[in-house]
């Protein structure tokens, strides 16, 4: 069981994959046919998450412990009673998002984001998740979060500061950056230096849309974050934002973005062509890396296809360990680099469309 | 007694079940009840908020019921109640 894995959720499916002698091989598929819309695992307690969402049947919650053999599934977060959203309609729980464990010093916690708008979180392992209120109840909700390619606003990225735990930022699509540093009891608005077009006053304070947002392990007051509008890097914790998009070039629009987990100048990007034409760019797949905190950017794309070339990668879609990053798009390609992006090698080319991808080592 | 039947979907995630009979006067204590044999079952047929999910149908004498919202139709001593998805996705 030990070595490097790598979970892909899917339209019709979680796939794990493990990495032998440098090639990556099919390893088990669970819930298949069923929608995954994330999985990830948590090393404190050694156990796979899945979000699984039945379609017919709602959204559930799963885990692991025993790396894939066999699935519990948990109880699903309940909005409380009062949670409203506009025109007073009752909030219910759409889709399990992001799963996001806590800090190692909190081994019992972990996070859910979920759609319609929720922070959910966890205490006792995952047995039990109450909504975080503070959050539902700041002010900017309600006239700054609303639905981007879905109905409602959604929690997509979480993240939790490896050197201090009670340190969060969190990403809502649509709605913004937001930080707290008392473990979620407030929280502020992270989003200076975001301006978006589609929004009435484009600097607005709320109402931004980060596709996903990512932090350097190592540095995790450097963020990054794949806007609606374009490329962001942040090196003061989210205080402030540098638009690092390139103005001629691919590296733009799109939805993921990876931090290299020790040099905080580094990241990747996987390009689209725009918001109006959500296709590879020019029919053609390349991965935009940074080295220099987003002044420069190289596109490579030895090993990804350059012609009839449709996909575009989910939010959730693109990781990265020390050693490798993989992508898998929404025409079921799947890819690998063992030399931080250069050359792609392919795992596969008929899955179905890839919602999620994240590595776990063991 | 409702005599419930369900969907044969449903056996892939509740392998045990089977046609059943419930003392129940609404839709909404049925699925109480239903809850009470197969743990968990409910939360497959309606949200966290206690609505008919959107693609779950239920037949009670072979109409589809009326309030989705907080299920209060009423059963009489013999309905024959049908739980079934709808017929969506791809």
């Amino acid at each position: 069981m030990a070595g490097r894995h790598l979970l892909v959720g899917t339209r019709k499916g979680l796939l794990q994959f493990i990495l032998r002698d440098g090639a990556w091989y099919f390893d088990w598929l669970a819930f298949e046919g069923i929608q995954v819309p994330y999985a990830c695992f948590d090393a404190r307690s050694q156990t796979i998450w899945a979000s699984v969402d039945h379609g017919h049947w709602g959204q559930k919650l799963h885990r692991s412990k025993d790396f894939g053999k066999t699935w519990q599934e948990i109880e699903v977060p309940k909005y409380p009673e009062d949670a409203r959203l506009k025109e007073d309609k009752p909030a219910a729980l759409d889709l399990i998002w992001v799963i996001e464990p806590g800090g190692v010093d909190e081994p019992e916690r972990l996070y859910l984001g979920t759609n319609p708008g929720g922070l959910f979180v966890s205490d006792d392992g995952g047995d039990t998740f109450t909504m975080n209120a503070p959050l539902w109840n700041d002010p900017s909700r309600e006239p700054f979060w609303f639905g981007a390619g879905k109905d409602s606003p959604g929690i997509c990225s979480i993240l939790v500061n490896p050197k201090n735990a009670k340190h969060l930022t969190i990403a809502v699509s649509v709605g913004g950056v937001y930080a707290s540093f008392d473990g979620g009891l407030s929280w502020e608005g992270r989003n200076r230096g975001i301006s978006s077009e589609f929004l009435p006053d484009p600097n607005s304070e709320f109402g931004h849309d980060p596709h996903f947002m990512t932090h350097c392990p190592a540095q995790p007051e450097v963020l990054w974050q794949q806007n609606h509008v374009g490329i962001y890097r942040s090196t003061d914790a989210g205080k402030n934002w540098q638009d690092i998009s390139e103005k001629e070039g691919p590296a733009r629009f799109g939805w993921p973005i990876c931090a290299c987990e020790t040099n905080p100048e580094v990241a990747w990007v996987v390009p689209a062509q725009s918001d109006m034409s959500r296709v590879a760019v020019g029919g053609a797949l390349c991965v935009s890396r940074t080295e220099d905190g987003g002044k420069s950017w190289q596109h490579f794309r030895q090993g990804l296809p350059q012609t009839h070339c449709y996909d575009i990668v989910y939010r959730h879609a693109f990781d990265n360990d020390v050693e490798h990053l993989a992508f898998g798009s929404t025409t079921g390609n799947l890819f690998a680099s063992g030399d931080g992006g250069e050359c792609w090698s392919t795992l596969g080319n008929y899955f179905p469309p890839v919602y999620s991808v994240r590595f776990y080592q063991t | 007694m409702a005599q419930v039947a369900f969907t044969r979907n449903l056996q892939r995630f509740f392998p045990d079940l089977e046609e059943t009979e419930v003392p129940a006067q609404t839709v909404a204590a049925l699925i109480q009840a239903l809850d009470q044999r197969w743990p968990k079952l409910s939360s497959y047929l309606v949200d966290d908020q206690g609505r008919l999910r959107r693609h779950v149908n239920i037949f009670v004498d072979e109409v589809i019921i009326r309030d989705r919202e907080t299920l209060s139709d009423t059963l009489h001593a013999d309905a024959k109640v049908f739980i079934v998805q709808a017929l969506s996705g791809g």
